[in-house]
């Protein structure tokens, strides 16, 4: 087993770091109290080749593997959790499922575009009365000459307002026997007539990312716009997810680190009884605890990253990673903030940011608890995945960099 | 007794630097440990003018070149010159004040007389016949002291503003002799000059000036009728200090940083934030004016050479991490400190 | 143009050193290419893609010294020399600047060399210039910006910041040129640039491979490492009669105590 990462993979982890340190962090604070999303650092994402980092050369990605995109989530949302958000949409959910389940048509048409940051992607599942109930959706597609016409709303998209593209998941089948084999996915460019789409604020956190909400009236989509079967949009979902939660998972690593290193920073200048805050043993419990946190969260999705790697199943591994990740990082930064005193309740200082930004992790892309029932059904042998119709790519180095064909 | 301990005479414009003049303190004590007397090396225009400073400042004889070639100061004309002399003398130490033309000689007389160069010296001792020089390393988180055992001459690069300027003696006088001033054709030619217009930025300011809450506590002044608001008063008042904390950055050279409760009251715009949200900055000199020195301020220039603090209240917190402190109204104490380092520095 | 710009491999500055057992420390904190290289390997860049030619990344250190040159090549430089030899240890400028100019010989009918100002853990910057001295070359310092290069007419201009000021100066070519952060700003290493990276293959030239046969020895030895005393603060509260008394005493104070 081979747990360091590669010297490919640490220059990722240091270009990325080095982006995030010098032109978002400056901004941060900014845009986060203004709630205000900055469109310029997507495409400087874009630019930068970030987008499409795990995508094969082939289909306009850079050719890196699946550990690299967990590095570059982690190493984002260190800075921000804004800027994570962005991956694990647009790379994450969007286009890993593109990867998964496109036709090559679609890929060429869609896929290439987004992984050089000319489109930016969306994914939109969750709806104003289905979050978690996700095979309890109302929107519906129905099937018309050429196509389909898709109907219904959509809310909590991240970056509803921008993107060109969303995945868009609807009901195709009404009386199916089984509620899961009714609904299909389909790929939605956003200036399609009859989609409208508008901005959502007052987010606890999250504050300077994008998010909103999509309705489709009558939109007509044609049948090259559906993504996988009729009827397979569940799975497809849930496909998608595994990359949106292994992206989630890595970047709420990053989080704990940044709550561990401002805790540390903190704790080493403040003095109290006469020594350093950091000689405090109750405040050196809390900075123990998070290195903790981020030992094994880190350790939790590069396993994960490791598995996409080699084209086997995550799904247990990746929502594994994303639970733990994602309470652990909360946790961290409620403590962060108990290190800062009352200084932690300002937003002089980033930790409340990090506290704010940690709590939704706890809610998208599964709930604590859709995770915690996942996980007892792997234990208790109640859930058992069997294979897909479309699995994952592994990673392939040659085939990967692999320039396309003109 | 021929000398071996040698002094480089940096100048400018025909101006010699006062970093000269420390060097020639310094290296004197080096000679005097090594039983030598000292010799100044001047090359350049006004070499001989320059080199009747260097022996009213303690030199005991002085060496000059000066010629066509070596009107501009180019490391490569400069450093045959130097070479030669040092050469032809058998020198064993060689001091040469730290500026942005000696590093460079430096290095090329060392190669040519395949010798060391200690660039940066804040410090030495002679032991056993050979200087042991003190350096900062690691952009001066670590110090060490470094040797030649066997080279010759040991050169060192002295920094400016640590070892004392001796006084000068009008009355003291020495040789100046005439050195070997063949260069041969110089590749390189300086095509032209411009002085720098100021401007410093903060995160490179070698002396920063920040104003806090305090520059705007000034009830004795009064703003203009026209202004009746509350708020705005308070900011004409906080502007009307900040002239006065620019004034001091003015006569010092240095660049102007405020608190964040400055920055948030509106007296000045954020980019002149100092702390934890704004700038981190490591000056020479910090003089906060006016600012309490809560802890994200001192997160951003705690790792200042020397703080000074000017402030009415005594029990403000900036006076625990302040060298020096004012307990003072800035109002006069500003104008009074610009006045008198103005003076004193010539300005 | 053929264009090489020398790079090290340092600490980063970030870490934390110490002196553990009288040796220099830097715990788990990486090693990376030294900051101010990426600014002259970004200008010679920026060279080669105005002027044509080819850009050699050139560094002298330990195998692990190879990384740094993996993101000068990541960054767009076209090939990577590594000169690596058991017989050098802790080599001082003079050392280095042997081996440096060696081996710039040796890659042949080179235009121009570009130098970071200094490396972040010696300190020294006095290597480019012993370089250019080795090699009998215009040595152009503390380059804040080439504002001329006439690879026809083999001439270069640059714009050096003196304390005093800016000074232009021209050489012919071929020259050595150390550059400052004002120079440009260095871009990141492109994912595509850091696949090829870490796949192309870095030549180790030992000192017989560059022409010398007696490894060259340091003239300067560091007997003693330390950190510097913690100095702790005591406020001088200084005293007078009046404001303009107490700016006066400040002002004597700073000025005795050499801070100004």
């Amino acid at each position: 087993m081979e747990f360091s990462l590669t010297s490919e993979q640490l220059m990722v982890q240091r270009m990325v770091r080095d982006f995030a340190q010098k032109e978002a962090a400056p901004r941060i604070k900014e845009l986060d109290r203004d709630q205000r999303a900055d469109p310029g650092l997507i495409q400087r994402m874009g630019a930068l080749g970030l987008l499409g980092i795990c995508l094969p050369v082939r289909y306009g990605g850079q050719g890196l593997d699946y550990i690299s995109l967990g590095l570059v989530c982690e190493e984002l949302e260190y800075v921000d959790s804004s800027l994570r958000v962005v991956l694990s949409v647009h790379l994450g959910l969007n286009s890993l499922g593109l990867l998964q389940w496109g036709s090559e048509a679609q890929k060429l048409r869609y896929l290439v575009p987004q992984a050089t940051g000319e489109k930016v992607a969306g994914f939109a599942l969750t709806e104003p009365g289905a979050g978690s109930d996700v095979a309890g959706l109302a929107s519906t597609a129905r099937p018309v000459d050429g196509g389909y016409q898709l109907q219904g709303e959509k809310t909590w998209i991240s970056l509803a307002g921008v993107a060109d593209h969303v995945l868009w998941f609807a009901r195709t089948a009404s009386k199916a026997a089984d509620p899961h084999q009714a609904l299909t996915a389909f790929i939605l460019e956003t200036d399609r007539p009859g989609v409208q789409r508008g901005d959502l604020h007052g987010k606890l956190g999250i504050r300077a990312g994008s998010t909103g909400w999509l309705a489709c009236d009558q939109v007509f989509v044609p049948v090259e716009n559906r993504l996988g079967e009729e009827g397979e949009g569940f799975r497809i979902a849930m496909a998608c997810l595994d990359g949106g939660r292994y992206t989630v998972a890595s970047g709420a690593a990053g989080l704990i680190r940044a709550c561990l290193d401002a805790s540390v920073r903190y704790a080493q200048e403040r003095r109290v009884f006469g020594k350093p805050l950091a000689e405090v043993q109750l405040i050196e419990q809390k900075i123990a605890g998070m290195a903790q946190a981020h030992a094994i969260a880190r350790l939790l999705y590069l396993q994960a990253g490791w598995m996409k790697n080699q084209g086997l199943r995550n799904t247990r591994e990746t929502s594994m990673a994303k639970w733990y990740a994602t309470e652990a990082a909360f946790a961290c930064a409620s403590q962060a903030v108990q290190v800062h005193g009352a200084y932690g309740y300002s937003d002089e200082y980033d930790v409340e940011r990090f506290l704010r930004n940690a709590r939704g992790a706890m809610i998208y892309e599964g709930t604590s608890e859709i995770h915690t029932l996942i996980q007892a059904g792997y234990a208790l042998g109640a859930r058992v995945d069997t294979p897909l119709r479309c699995e994952l790519p592994a990673y392939d180095p040659a085939v990967w960099s692999a320039p396309g064909s003109d | 007794m021929a000398a071996k301990v040698f002094v480089y005479l940096d100048h400018f414009n025909g101006q010699i630097l006062p970093a000269s003049l420390e060097t020639i303190g310094a290296a004197k004590t080096a000679a005097a440990a090594l039983g030598s007397p000292l010799a100044a090396l001047v090359v350049g225009p006004e070499a001989q003018s320059v080199a009747i400073q260097a022996i009213q400042h303690g030199a005991d004889e002085a060496w000059v070149a000066d010629a066509a070639e070596l009107k501009d100061f180019r490391a490569e004309a400069y450093a045959t010159v130097v070479s030669k002399a040092l050469k032809d003398a058998g020198a064993e130490v060689f001091m040469l004040p730290a500026t942005s033309r000696t590093r460079e000689l430096a290095a090329m007389v060392a190669v040519d007389l395949a010798t060391g160069v200690a660039p940066d010296v804040v410090a030495f001792e002679v032991k056993d016949g050979k200087l042991l020089a003190t350096r900062p390393v690691y952009a001066g988180k670590l110090m060490t002291k470094v040797m030649m055992p066997q080279a010759l001459p040991q050169i060192l690069l002295i920094r400016g503003r640590v070892f004392p300027r001796p006084e000068p003696d009008a009355a003291r006088s020495g040789p100046v002799n005439k050195l070997d001033a063949a260069v041969g054709t110089v590749k390189s030619e300086v095509l032209g000059y411009k002085p720098s217009d100021g401007g410093v930025s903060l995160t490179d300011a070698g002396v920063i000036v920040s104003g806090g809450r305090g520059v705007s506590n000034n009830p004795s002044l009064t703003p203009p009728a026209e202004i009746t608001d509350e708020r705005e008063k308070e900011i004409w008042r906080a502007q009307k200090g900040f002239e006065l904390v620019r004034q001091l950055a003015a006569v010092l050279g240095g660049a102007v940083g405020a608190s964040r409760a400055a920055v948030d009251a509106g007296y000045v715009p954020y980019s002149f934030q100092v702390g934890q949200t704004g700038k981190v900055v490591s000056p020479d000199l910090y003089i906060a004016c006016g600012v309490s020195g809560a802890i994200q301020h001192l997160a951003g220039m705690r790792t200042s050479k020397t703080i000074v603090a000017i402030n009415k209240d005594s029990e403000a917190p900036i006076f625990k991490v302040a060298r020096f402190g004012v307990v003072g109204d800035l109002y006069e104490v500003l104008p009074a400190l610009a006045k008198e380092l103005g003076s004193r520095l010539g300005k | 143009m053929n264009i090489v710009v020398c790079v090290k491999q340092t600490p980063d500055t970030a870490a934390t050193v110490t002196v553990q057992d009288g040796k220099v420390s830097w715990g788990d904190a990486p090693l990376v290419i030294n900051p101010w290289d990426e600014f002259a390997v970004e200008q010679a860049l920026r060279t080669k893609e105005a002027h044509g030619g080819k850009v050699t990344a050139l560094s002298l250190g330990p195998e692990a010294a190879k990384e740094a040159l993996k993101h000068a090549l990541a960054m767009g430089c076209d090939e990577a020399v590594l000169v690596s030899d058991p017989a050098i240890s802790a080599p001082d400028s003079l050392v280095v600047s042997t081996v440096l100019a060696a081996a710039i010989a040796k890659l042949g009918e080179v235009d121009l060399v570009f130098f970071g100002r200094q490396a972040v853990d010696s300190d020294t910057g006095l290597t480019g210039a012993q370089v250019a001295r080795r090699l009998g070359w215009p040595s152009l310092s503390l380059a804040a910006a080439v504002t001329a290069l006439d690879p026809g007419a083999k001439t270069i201009t640059v714009a050096r910041m003196l304390d005093e000021g800016r000074q232009e100066v021209k050489a012919p070519l071929p020259a050595v040129v150390s550059v400052t952060k004002e120079i440009c700003e260095p871009r990141y290493p492109s994912f595509m640039g850091i696949r090829k990276a870490s796949k192309a293959p870095i030549p180790v030239w030992s000192l017989a491979e560059i022409g010398i046969s007696a490894a060259p020895q340091s003239v300067l030895t560091w007997p003693e490492v330390f950190a510097p005393p913690k100095i702790e603060t005591q406020c001088e509260i200084v005293a007078g009669d009046s404001a303009v008394a107490k700016a006066a005493a400040l002002a004597a104070r700073l000025i005795e105590e050499k801070v100004i």
